[in-house]
C-alpha cells in the first residue's frame, strides 16, 4: 500500500509510465506476424473445402458419364445377368429407379406440403407466439435433426404395427420421406409468411375480408414464390436420401408403378445396391462384351443421373425465389 | 375492432363456417408436429418392446448372432455402438470445426463481396449432395487415395495412441470416415456462423480497429465474442447430423465391436445408424427388435443434441 | 503531449465516387479542433481518414497528405495499424466490447501489444485512465462488471477511456454526444475540456452550440450540392468562427439559415 501510495500524484491518481507499455519492434512484428499468419490460415481453410467438393463432382462426372446413355436410362434392371449385356445392348439401367423416386418423393410431397403450410399458417397467423407455438416451433426444429436412418425405423415400425409384418411398399417411403421434409417445408415457409407485411392484412381484414380469405388469397399469394421455393428445395434434400428406403421400400430389378403395393427402387438406394455388388461374374471363355466391373460404372452412372436432379433442383429452387418473388415496399 | 363488426354484417353464413374450418386445419396441423414427434418414439419403443418385456432367453439368442457370441446382453451390445457413433462423429466435428469457422470469416470478412457470393454458393453446393455419393466417393476414391497420408501419419506419429499404426490398407477405417463426415458437416457449420458473423456490429468492429488492433485481432475481440453462442449452437446441430449419418459409415467402415481409440486400423468401431442398415437385411423379427432398440437410443440422443443446440440459440437471440 | 496534424491536398473516395476534394487544414497540438457543417458534407469522412479508418471501406481511398507531426501517415511504409495506436478514435455511440468487464474494456487496446501486463500496473493504468475519462468514482466498486451494463454516457466515457488508456497523441471524436441526453453530454463536454492539456483533440459535432462551446478553432465543411463532393469551405478560430465569420456560407449557416 505504501509502495502505491508513494506513486500517487496530488489528486490520488497513479502516475504512469507510458513506456512501459510502448510496444517493441518485436512485439509489433509478432502480431504481424500472427496477422499474416491467420490470414494465410483463413484462405487455406477455404483451399481445403474445395478440394473435397471438386473432387466429389468431377469423379461422379467422369466415370458416370461412361455408362450414361439413352440406354441406360431407358431400361430397368431385368435380364441382367453377371456383366453380360442385355437382348438391348445396353448393361441395364434405371428407369424403374427414377419412377420409383418420382412416385415416393412425390408421395412424401403430397404429406408433407400441406401439413407444413398449415402448420407453418398456424404459426404465424393464428399462435401469436403462444406457449404452444413456442413449443411447435422448436420442436420443428429439433425433428429437423431427426437421423434419416430413424425415420424409416419409425415408418417401418409403424407400417408393420399398422398393416401387419412383412409390410414393404413405395408408400412406407414416402411416410419415412415426409417426416424429414416436414420440418424443412415449415421453417421455410414461417419464414416467408413473416415477412409479408403487416399492412397487407390489415387492409384485407379492414375491407371485411375474413381470416381465411385473407390468409389463403392476400399472404398465401404473396409468399407463394419463397413458399415454392422452399418446398423445391426442401425436395432435394429428400430426394438424395438413401437409408430410410433400404428398410421401407426395399430394392427390385423389375419396373413398379404401384406406390401402394410392393417393393420399389429408387435412384440413392441404386448406387449403394450396385456399389455393394463389387463385381459382377464373367464366365471364363467370355468376349470382352462381359464387363466385370459393370456394377461400379451403374453405381457411378445412377450417381451421376442423382446429382444432376438434385443441382437442377437447387437451381429452380432458387431462381423461382429471385425470379418471382412479389416486390413489397419494405 | 370495428372490422370484425363490419364483417358479420356483410359475410355470409358460409364465409364463417370456411373461416372456422380453416382455423381448425391450421390448428390441427401444429398440434400434428407434437403427435408425429410423439409417434416416433412410441412406434419406436412398441417395436423395441419384445426386448424388454419378451423372452430373454430369445434376445440373448439374437443379440449373441448379431455380436458373434461377443455378448447376450443389448447394454453389452448397444455400448460399443454408441461409443463408436460418438467417436467418429466427435472427431469429424474436431476436424470441421476449424475448417468451417475459416472458411466462415473468409466469406464474411477477407474476400471480397463477389467472390463472398460466389463461395457461399459453393458451401450451399457441398450441403446439397447426397449422403450416398459421399459414401461412394469415401469408398472408391478416398479410401486408396488416403492411405499414404495416414500410413505416413501411423509411421511418424504412431506413439500417439489414436494413430497406432500400423495403417489398415485399404483404409476402410474411422479416421478416413470422420474425414468424409466432416465435409458433410462442413457447411452447416460454416452457413450458420457465416450468418453471424455478418451480423457483428460494425460499430464493435470500428472499435477494435480504432485501438490499433490488426485484423486478426479485430476478429478476436469483436467477431468471435458476438458469434460464439452461435458457433456452439452451429457445431451442435453438425454433430446430430454426424451422430445419425448412415450412407457415408455404411459404405466407408469396416466395422467392429470394440472400444477401440485406434482410428487407422480396420474392425475397430461402428455406429449405429450404420450398424442398423447393414444388420437389419439379414435381421429375424427380434433381431429388428434390437437394432430398432438401438435406433430409439441414437434418436433420443440427437433428440438431446438438436434440442441443446436450439436452446442456445434461442438464449443468444434474445 | 499532443501532436500537430496538417491535411495538405486531401482527395477522398468511396470507389470511383470523389466524396470531399480538396481539403488543407492544419490541426493545432493540444487545442480542440470541431468540424461542423450539413449532413452528407463529409465531415465525417474527414475525420476517418486521420487515422486511416476510412480504408477499412471496401473501395475507399484517399489521394494527398495527412501528415502527424511532420511524418505522412499515407507513405507507403506506415502500418496502418500503429497510426490508429497513435490517433484514438471515440465513437457516435457508445461501443464498450459487450463480454468484456469494464476493467477489461480499458485494458483492450493495451493488451493488443502487452500480452502479460502486471496486475499492478494493470491497476494503475485503469485507475489513471478511468480518472481520466472522469469515470473513476463511480465505477471503482464494481471494474469487473461488464462494461455494458453502464448507463450511455458512463458507457460513453468508458470507450474515451479506453482510448486514451493506449496513450495516443491524438483522439479524434465523431459526435460523441449524439446518443447522449444532456446531463451526459455536460460530462463529457467537460471531459473534452481537461483532455486537450495531453491530447490534440478533433471532434465532429451536428451541435453547433457544442463547438462554440468546446473547441478552440472550428472547420465548417459544406457541399455545393447532392452527389457533388464535399469540401472545406471555411476554417477559423471559434470565436471568429461564431462571431464575426469571413465567409458568407458559413454565416449563413451559423445563423440558422440552412443545414
Amino acid at each position: 500500500m505504501a509502495e502505491a501510495a508513494k506513486k500517487k500524484n496530488l489528486d490520488g491518481a497513479p502516475v504512469i509510465d507510458f513506456d512501459k507499455f510502448r510496444p517493441t519492434r518485436s512485439s509489433e512484428n509478432a502480431r504481424k506476424r500472427k496477422d499474416y499468419f491467420m490470414t494465410g490460415l483463413i484462405g487455406l481453410s477455404f483451399v481445403i473445402a474445395c478440394i473435397p467438393l471438386i473432387s466429389v463432382l468431377w469423379t461422379t462426372l467422369v466415370n458416370g458419364f461412361k455408362r450414361l446413355n439413352l440406354n441406360f436410362l431407358s431400361y430397368n434392371m431385368t435380364g441382367v445377368v453377371g456383366g453380360n449385356p442385355t437382348p438391348s445392348g445396353g448393361y441395364g439401367g434405371v428407369l424403374h429407379a427414377i419412377i420409383g423416386t418420382l412416385e415416393i418423393t412425390g408421395g412424401a410431397m403430397l404429406i408433407s406440403i400441406p401439413i407444413g403450410i398449415m402448420c407453418a399458417v398456424y404459426l404465424v397467423e393464428y399462435a401469436h407466439g403462444g406457449k404452444l407455438a413456442m413449443t411447435i416451433s422448436l420442436l420443428v426444429d429439433v425433428m429437423s435433426g431427426i437421423p434419416s436412418i430413424v425415420a424409416g425405423l419409425f415408418a417401418f415400425s409403424m407400417f408393420t404395427i399398422v398393416f401387419g409384418p412383412g409390410t414393404i411398399n413405395g408408400f412406407e417411403g414416402s411416410v419415412a420421406l415426409s417426416l424429414l421434409m416436414l420440418p424443412t417445408v415449415v421453417k421455410s415457409c414461417e419464414e416467408m409468411l413473416k415477412i409479408v407485411p403487416n399492412d397487407l392484412r390489415e387492409a384485407s381484414l379492414a375491407l371485411g375480408v375474413t381470416k381465411q380469405r385473407t390468409i389463403t388469397k392476400i399472404v398465401l399469394r404473396t409468399a407463394l414464390p419463397g413458399i415454392v421455393s422452399g418446398c423445391i428445395l426442401a425436395i432435394a434434400r429428400v430426394i438424395g436420401e438413401t437409408a430410410p428406403l433400404l428398410m421401407t421400400a426395399g430394392y427390385i430389378a423389375s419396373t413398379n408403378v404401384n406406390l401402394f403395393s410392393g417393393q420399389m427402387t429408387t435412384l440413392p438406394v441404386y448406387v449403394y445396391q450396385e456399389y455393394s455388388k463389387l463385381n459382377a461374374n464373367c464366365p471364363v471363355n467370355a468376349d470382352a462384351s462381359c464387363v466385370p466391373t459393370i456394377p461400379m460404372e451403374r453405381s457411378w452412372a445412377a450417381a451421376l443421373v442423382l446429382i444432376i436432379i438434385v443441382l437442377l433442383l437447387n437451381l429452380i429452387g432458387r431462381v423461382v425465389a429471385k425470379v418471382f418473388a412479389v416486390k413489397t415496399e419494405r | 375492432m370495428s372490422s370484425q363488426q363490419d364483417k358479420s354484417v356483410m359475410q355470409p353464413a358460409g364465409g364463417k363456417t370456411a373461416d372456422k374450418v380453416f382455423r381448425g386445419v391450421a390448428y390441427a396441423c401444429g398440434i400434428l408436429i407434437l403427435v408425429v414427434l410423439a409417434a416416433v418414439f412410441l412406434f419406436l419403443f412398441f417395436r423395441a418392446w419384445p426386448l424388454i418385456g419378451g423372452d430373454q432367453k430369445a434376445n440373448s439368442d439374437t443379440i449373441s448372432s448379431f455380436t458373434g457370441g461377443a455378448t447376450n446382453n443389448f447394454w453389452g451390445y448397444v455400448l460399443p455402438l454408441l461409443f463408436g457413433t460418438v467417436l467418429v462423429s466427435i472427431l469429424a466435428l474436431l476436424i470441421a470445426f476449424f475448417i468451417s469457422i475459416g472458411i466462415a470469416l473468409f466469406i464474411s470478412h477477407y474476400a471480397p463481396k463477389n467472390i463472398a457470393t460466389a463461395l457461399s454458393y459453393v458451401v450451399d453446393l457441398l450441403a446439397a449432395i447426397p449422403s450416398v455419393i459421399y459414401g461412394l466417393w469415401g469408398g472408391l476414391i478416398l479410401v486408396p487415395a488416403i492411405y499414404p497420408f495416414w500410413n505416413w501419419v501411423s509411421t511418424y506419429l504412431g506413439w500417439i495412441p489414436l494413430f497406432a499404426g500400423p495403417a489398415a490398407n485399404p483404409q476402410r477405417t474411422v479416421g478416413t470416415v470422420a474425414v468424409v463426415l466432416a465435409v458433410m458437416i462442413l457447411p452447416i457449420i460454416t452457413s450458420m456462423s457465416r450468418d453471424i458473423f455478418l451480423q457483428t456490429p460494425t460499430l464493435q468492429q470500428e472499435a477494435a480497429y480504432g485501438l490499433g488492433a490488426t485484423k486478426w485481432e479485430m476478429i478476436k475481440l469483436a467477431v468471435i465474442p458476438f458469434g460464439k453462442s452461435g458457433i456452439v449452437s452451429a457445431s451442435m446441430l453438425a454433430l446430430g447430423r454426424a451422430l445419425g449419418e448412415t450412407m457415408a459409415v455404411l459404405m466407408i467402415l469396416s466395422p467392429g465391436l470394440t472400444y477401440s481409440i485406434k482410428l487407422l486400423q480396420a474392425s475397430q468401431n461402428q455406429t449405429i445408424a450404420a450398424n442398423i442398415a447393414a444388420q437389419y437385411p439379414e435381421a429375424n423379427d427380434l433381431g429388428v427388435s434390437a437394432l430398432i432398440g438401438t435406433g430409439l437410443i441414437l434418436f433420443l440422443i440427437t433428440f438431446v443434441v438438436n434440442f441443446a443446440a436450439r436452446k442456445i440459440t434461442e438464449k443468444a437471440s434474445v | 503531449m499532443g501532436q500537430r496534424i496538417d491535411v495538405n491536398h486531401e482527395n477522398i473516395y468511396y470507389g470511383d465516387f470523389l466524396a470531399v476534394e480538396d481539403v488543407n487544414i492544419n490541426i493545432e497540438a493540444n487545442k480542440v479542433t470541431a468540424f461542423i457543417g450539413p449532413s452528407g458534407c463529409g465531415k465525417s469522412t474527414v475525420l476517418r481518414t486521420l487515422d486511416r479508418m476510412h480504408e477499412l471501406i471496401p473501395g475507399a481511398h484517399v489521394e494527398g497528405e495527412v501528415l502527424l507531426e511532420g511524418k505522412n501517415l499515407y507513405d507507403k511504409d506506415v502500418d496502418p495499424v500503429s497510426v490508429r495506436r497513435d490517433v484514438g478514435m471515440v465513437f457516435q455511440r457508445p461501443n464498450p466490447f459487450p463480454t468484456m468487464s469494464i476493467r477489461e474494456n480499458v485494458l483492450a487496446g493495451v493488451r493488443l501489444n502487452n500480452k502479460h501486463i502486471s496486475k499492478s500496473d494493470a491497476d494503475d493504468l485503469v485507475e489513471w485512465a478511468l480518472r481520466g475519462a472522469n469515470l473513476w468514482n463511480e465505477v471503482k466498486d464494481r471494474l469487473d462488471n461488464p462494461g455494458i451494463g453502464l448507463s450511455g454516457g458512463q458507457q460513453q466515457r468508458l470507450c474515451i477511456a479506453r482510448a486514451v488508456a493506449v496513450h495516443p497523441q491524438v483522439v479524434l471524436m465523431d459526435e460523441p454526444c449524439s446518443a447522449l441526453d444532456p446531463i451526459s453530454t455536460l460530462a463529457v463536454e467537460d471531459l473534452i475540456n481537461e483532455l486537450k492539456s495531453d491530447y490534440t483533440i478533433v471532434i465532429v459535432t451536428h451541435n453547433m452550440q457544442q463547438a462554440a462551446r468546446i473547441a478552440d478553432y472550428t472547420a465548417f465543411f459544406n457541399l455545393k450540392a447532392v452527389g457533388q463532393p464535399g469540401h472545406l469551405e471555411y476554417f477559423a478560430d471559434t470565436t471568429t468562427m461564431f462571431n464575426n465569420p469571413q465567409n458568407a456560407e458559413a454565416e449563413r449557416y451559423i445563423s440558422g439559415r440552412f443545414g
